[in-house]
């Protein structure tokens, strides 16, 4: 029983180092999460000596992970903050940073709101607490109730930057930990407004948002982020210490081609253009 | 089995002590580095000049004026151009959450227990007890999860709340979690009640009710106090519970129907991003120190409330 016992023990670890190919760890963005897992499936039946692992956590846990030497790629919705350069050039990492996709944020609100558009400076009045109650903006007579993302999200600090103008979020606004559960909380609650990438948005509203009054409302969608036209999109990145090479280059590359691109679209995340694309790759 | 004690040599004696009185001082060695530790990476918010700029102890518990034409106000938002660190709105909220969950779980557990030692049939007893430990074993995360998706809607539409994910939810939430702990020792305590006591009381014509709130009830008081004390250490330090169900917004206000932030929920959502070694960091892992202390001179307190009533009620003169 001993003898057998050891030897299964001998046989599983032998077969354990024998298939051992090369890990890749991808942490980072919420936003970005269910394309580096997507990403990540394919590109295992694509080559067969690649694991890759992928968690989410926010951009901010991504980025702290690679200054921390934790992770090979970091996904986030955001670029790198003053504060964490510093800590990286302290720690020696040196962050190379390449844009795999584009994002539009959108506003959620709940079905039965019959609100349907918003200027950028409704949305600041909103979730600075200036403007507290639909009726307002030509809703119901009824509370705005103002859901958010955590501080340490990538979609939080991009919205406090191009929205709020640096401006601090309402006290009350409830803060949750990721854009599927924002969207969760606004389809349950008939008053409530949220926002979140557009590759998240089910069960809920989206709202029209126009640069200003005088511009048109556009819908959050695919063409209108694509073109650029939509007002609040952004890059999303994938961070490595130093320039990719061998598999990490391999991964970015293809994850850029035609084939990677077009898996991003087909879950609802937007390409690049195929001039963006090209010129993104790691030569 | 048979055994056969023979003289045994002093060396081995002198060893088999020390090593088990060893293992008695690693469990303590453990808690004072574990304190030390989280004290220590709060350290720089006293020391250190570059996180001064950003955070300092007045900056944490005094209003403050943040901008020019707005009034002073206790705000916490550490991630913004301007960090805002006042520990006000936090501390409030742990509060409320805890003192929601003892108001509901302590009349429910002790009224339990009562029950169950006092009035219960046998085979009854033997049923609930091990049922309403049972909840014990509920994750925190699934009660959390609970809170989130079915008590809120529930308690929104029976209530007619602004806020679905309010300090209202968490607190029942934390309540289901903390009422095991109370039962538990409660029961205990009420069980071992003497029996002379009880047989005394109904000598002299007293109700099986009588003898229960009268004789019974306060005999175990220090018992339960402590199964209190407990409780109330768990629901101060509970995390999962009140970070998914209680909104995690950092607002002052003493209503139980908005909703609030936690000191355990902010280091949960905070510290995996925070920048190492920033002052946010030194904040979160001041937030620690806290929750140490204060669970530390909870469960002091408690101790030294039993021995109090030990003596007074016992009899006995130390």
């Amino acid at each position: 029983m001993k003898r057998s016992l050891i030897a299964t023990v001998i046989l599983i670890a032998a077969f354990g180092i024998l298939t051992a190919g090369t890990t890749i760890t991808i942490k980072g963005s919420d936003t970005l999460v269910r394309l580096g897992q997507r990403w990540a499936e394919e590109y295992m039946k694509h080559d067969k000596n690649v694991v890759i692992q992928v968690s989410g956590g926010g951009s901010g846990t991504g980025i702290a992970a690679l200054i921390n030497g934790t992770t090979d790629i970091c996904e986030a919705s955001r670029d790198m903050k003053e504060k964490e350069h510093k800590l990286a050039a302290r720690n020696g990492v040196e962050p190379y940073r390449i844009s795999v996709a584009l994002d539009g944020i959108a506003v959620f609100i709940n079905d039965v709101n019959q609100v349907d558009s918003l200027t950028l400076e409704d949305l600041k009045a909103i979730y600075i607490g200036d403007v507290t109650n639909w009726k307002e903006l030509g809703g119901p007579d009824a509370r705005i109730i103002l859901y958010g993302r955590e501080n340490n999200s990538g979609t939080y600090a991009f919205f406090k930057e191009h929205v709020m103008d640096k401006m601090d979020f309402a006290p009350e606004t409830q803060t949750l930990p990721g854009t599927a559960a924002v969207v969760n909380a606004v389809s349950k609650d008939k008053n409530g407004i949220g926002y979140g990438g557009i590759a998240w948005g089910s069960g809920v509203k989206f709202v029209a948002v126009a640069k200003d009054s005088e511009s048109e409302y556009i819908e959050p969608t695919v063409e209108t982020v694509s073109n650029g036209i939509y007002p609040i999109s952004r890059e999303l990145y994938w961070f490595f210490n130093g320039k990719p090479t061998g598999d990490l280059k391999n991964l970015v590359n293809w994850a850029l081609s035609e084939d990677g691109q077009k898996i991003a679209a087909g879950i609802d995340y937007v390409p690049l253009s195929k001039e963006a694309a090209e010129a993104n790759m790691v030569k | 089995m048979e055994y056969n004690f023979k003289p045994k040599s002093k060396l081995k004696e002198f060893l088999g002590e020390k090593f088990i009185a060893v293992n008695a001082y690693v469990a303590l060695i453990a808690i004072l580095l574990i304190f030390i530790f989280i004290f220590k990476e709060a350290v720089p918010i006293f020391t250190d000049a570059e996180i001064q700029e950003e955070v300092t102890l007045e900056k944490m518990v005094n209003k403050q004026k943040y901008y020019e034409g707005r009034p002073a106000k206790y705000s916490w938002q550490p991630v913004s151009e301007i960090p805002k660190y006042s520990l006000l709105p936090l501390f409030i909220g742990t509060v409320k959450a805890a003192i929601i969950a003892m108001l509901f779980a302590t009349p429910l557990a002790v009224g339990a227990a009562i029950y169950t030692s006092e009035f219960a049939p046998k085979r009854l007893r033997e049923f609930i007890k091990p049922i309403i430990e049972l909840l014990a074993g509920i994750p925190s995360v699934v009660l959390g999860f609970f809170a989130l998706i079915v008590l809120a809607t529930v308690i929104q539409n029976l209530l007619g709340l602004t806020f679905r994910l309010n300090a209202l939810t968490a607190g029942i939430a934390l309540g289901l979690a903390v009422i095991p702990i109370v039962f538990t020792v409660a029961e205990d305590a009420l069980s071992s009640v003497p029996g002379t006591l009880r047989e005394a009381a109904m000598a002299v014509g007293a109700t099986p009710w009588q003898v229960s709130l009268t004789m019974v009830l306060p005999a175990a008081m220090p018992g339960i106090s402590a199964g209190i004390v407990l409780g109330f250490g768990r629901a101060i330090g509970e995390t999962m519970i009140v970070l998914m169900a209680s909104g995690n917004a950092a607002v002052i206000s003493w209503s139980i129907t908005d909703s609030i932030r936690t000191f355990s929920a902010t280091i949960a959502a905070e510290l995996a991003e925070v920048v190492f070694g920033s002052a946010h960091y030194s904040v979160l892992f001041f937030i620690g120190s806290l929750l140490f202390v204060f669970t530390f001179i909870i469960n002091l307190g408690g101790d030294i409330i039993l021995s109090r009533l030990k003596t007074r009620l016992q009899g006995r003169t130390q």
